[in-house]
């Protein structure tokens, strides 16, 4: 698939063809809209089915000179992308999340900056995404379960946010929380895991510039099943680190502990850097498979220490025993 | 129920089952060459032969508590074919993860079940189908005699409790156990039910 980069200053996409935000997040309520007049319920299922795996408009930014932000992969072609996903607030079968996803309301929608910080406060979407320029970054994924795609994902450094409110000293970790709403969320109704989502990462993972706070993907902004409106991407660890449609961040002095911890200790760790070799204990993690790359007969792919970002973030780790703090 | 009977008598039943007992693979071999299994098609082949491995064998353990509580004996005939169909569905299970997720090797694939509990249990399942798909004609049936076949084939019990194991095990990490539960419940009920007809004491109709 080819990946367009749209510098904003050289090219930017003319007003008209722009859908008024008012307009595209007011689609639900059209769609309902439509629901209620002559055309019937019919049409409105059948619209709402179209409007399933459509993104909701485009994201300008810039391509990213972050070392190692860029792989030169082949991108996931995006039906893939975003309906085959692990989300389970939407439920635990991959396309749950492109079914259900779309009763997630996101507008109004903010982040709550709490814990160990000078300027705790609510931040509001907008501000937010406009507290940092706009970069694409393309990233490997590679999920727990022995599977990778690659993601043109938009967003900024973490850090940056990071830097603006300020941690204090005692500030070594950072908390995000996913939204938890059974009204919203089907998956969130079972018990599956222990609601809400949280995970975590040390500070100077948070502090990587590679660790991005993502607000779009290819091009647009973020999908709802792939963690609307903001998350965060941790590319050299596996996918459930990167923790989705984010309502809370919480720098706090201990390990925090996270959703996946708390189901299954021996099986899902702290840290879940992406390691050929630490094993899962139900599978191998050596190799995986390239989602519509790799032939169904093709031999998997091997997996690469730190997702092949290890002369990125090798550092972080150094004199650390991989095989314990897994 | 007397035409149901005689449509199970028909002489063109049992092929008409056989055909339909294909058809799941029939369909998953359609859905991979169309690229219709979704984003990962290796692991909705694999995952897909085992579910229809689990459901072949809740219909062959249903055949006898159906045919004795419907007084419907004429199913009998289908028992065989439903049981070698759980042995066709299992190797195949088998044979896609060897392949399209172990890549035929040998070497990684014996080490992989040695190593991973879930993966033995399935294997052993596999293993344990052997005899009774071997001894499921009717040579071996008067060659074992009729008393030691059916103790032979109780090992189905055995295989139906490992198959949930391995199921179970295989959710287990992701916490999501709805699914086994329901095939736990299927075949829990057809064992409950056997285990009724074990202790309820039956009128001898004839003293031999």
């Amino acid at each position: 698939m080819l990946i367009r980069s749209r510098p904003a200053a050289s090219n930017p996409p003319s007003p008209s063809t722009i859908t008024p935000r008012a307009v595209y997040e007011d689609r639900r309520t059209l769609l309902k809209a439509l629901a209620l007049g002559a055309a019937g319920s019919a049409l409105a299922s059948w619209a709402t089915r179209d409007a399933r795996a459509a993104v909701s408009g485009p994201l300008a930014a810039t391509r990213s000179s972050v070392a190692g932000a860029v792989t030169m992969e082949k991108a996931t072609a995006l039906k893939d992308a975003t309906g085959y996903n692990n989300f389970y607030e939407f439920g635990t079968d991959k396309d749950d999340p492109a079914r259900y996803a779309s009763a997630l309301k996101i507008d109004p929608w903010s982040v709550e900056i709490e814990g160990l910080v000078n300027k705790p406060g609510r931040i509001a979407l907008d501000d937010l995404r406009k507290l940092s320029p706009l970069e694409e970054r393309i990233y490997r994924l590679r999920c727990v379960e022995g599977w990778s795609m690659v993601i043109p994902w938009i967003g900024y450094s973490l850090s940056a946010l990071i830097k603006r409110v300020e941690p204090q000293g005692s500030a070594k970790y950072v908390e995000f929380v996913t939204l938890a709403d059974p009204k919203q969320m089907p998956g969130v109704r079972s018990s599956v895991l222990d609601w809400p989502y949280t995970e975590g990462l040390r500070m100077d993972e948070a502090l990587h510039p590679l660790t991005l706070l993502g607000f779009g993907m290819y091009g647009e902004v973020l999908p709802r099943q792939n963690g609307a409106p903001v998350r965060v991407v941790v590319p050299w660890k596996y996918g459930f680190k990167s923790a989705k449609s984010i309502v809370k961040i919480r720098f706090v002095e201990k390990e925090p502990r996270t959703a996946w911890d708390k189901a299954a200790p021996n099986e899902y760790g702290f840290y879940s850097n992406v390691n050929p070799g630490v094993d899962h204990p139900r599978w191998s993690q050596a190799t995986e498979r390239r989602i519509g790359e790799d032939g169904l007969f093709a031999k998997r792919r091997k997996t690469l220490l730190f997702n092949g970002y290890e002369a990125e973030v090798g550092q972080l780790y150094a004199g650390m025993d991989l095989k314990k703090y897994f | 129920m007397k035409p149901v009977r005689a449509l199970l008598l028909h002489p063109a039943a049992k092929p008409f089952a056989f055909v339909l007992c294909l058809l799941p693979l029939a369909w998953l071999v359609y859905g991979a060459a169309t690229d219709n299994l979704g984003a990962n098609p290796a692991e909705a082949l694999i995952r897909s032969c085992g579910d229809w491995t689990l459901r072949f064998l809740c219909l062959t353990l249903a055949v006898t508590p159906l045919r004795i509580r419907t007084r419907t004996p004429q199913l009998a005939r289908f028992r065989r074919m439903l049981g070698l169909f759980v042995f066709f569905y299992a190797s195949c299970h088998l044979l896609a993860y060897a392949w399209l997720d172990m890549g035929l090797d040998a070497e990684d694939i014996a080490r992989d079940i040695l190593k991973r509990p879930f993966i033995l249990v399935g294997f052993s399942c596999w293993l344990l189908l052997w005899p009774l798909a071997l001894t499921s004609v009717n040579r071996a049936v008067r060659w074992l005699g009729g008393r030691q076949w059916q103790a032979l084939h109780r090992l189905v019990y055995l295989i139906a409790g490992l198959a949930l194991l391995h199921f179970f095990w295989m959710r287990a990490g992701k916490n999501n156990f709805a699914e086994v539960w329901v095939y736990g419940a299927i075949i829990g009920a057809l064992l409950l039910e056997r285990l009724l007809r074990y202790f309820t004491p039956r009128p001898r109709l004839s003293a031999r």
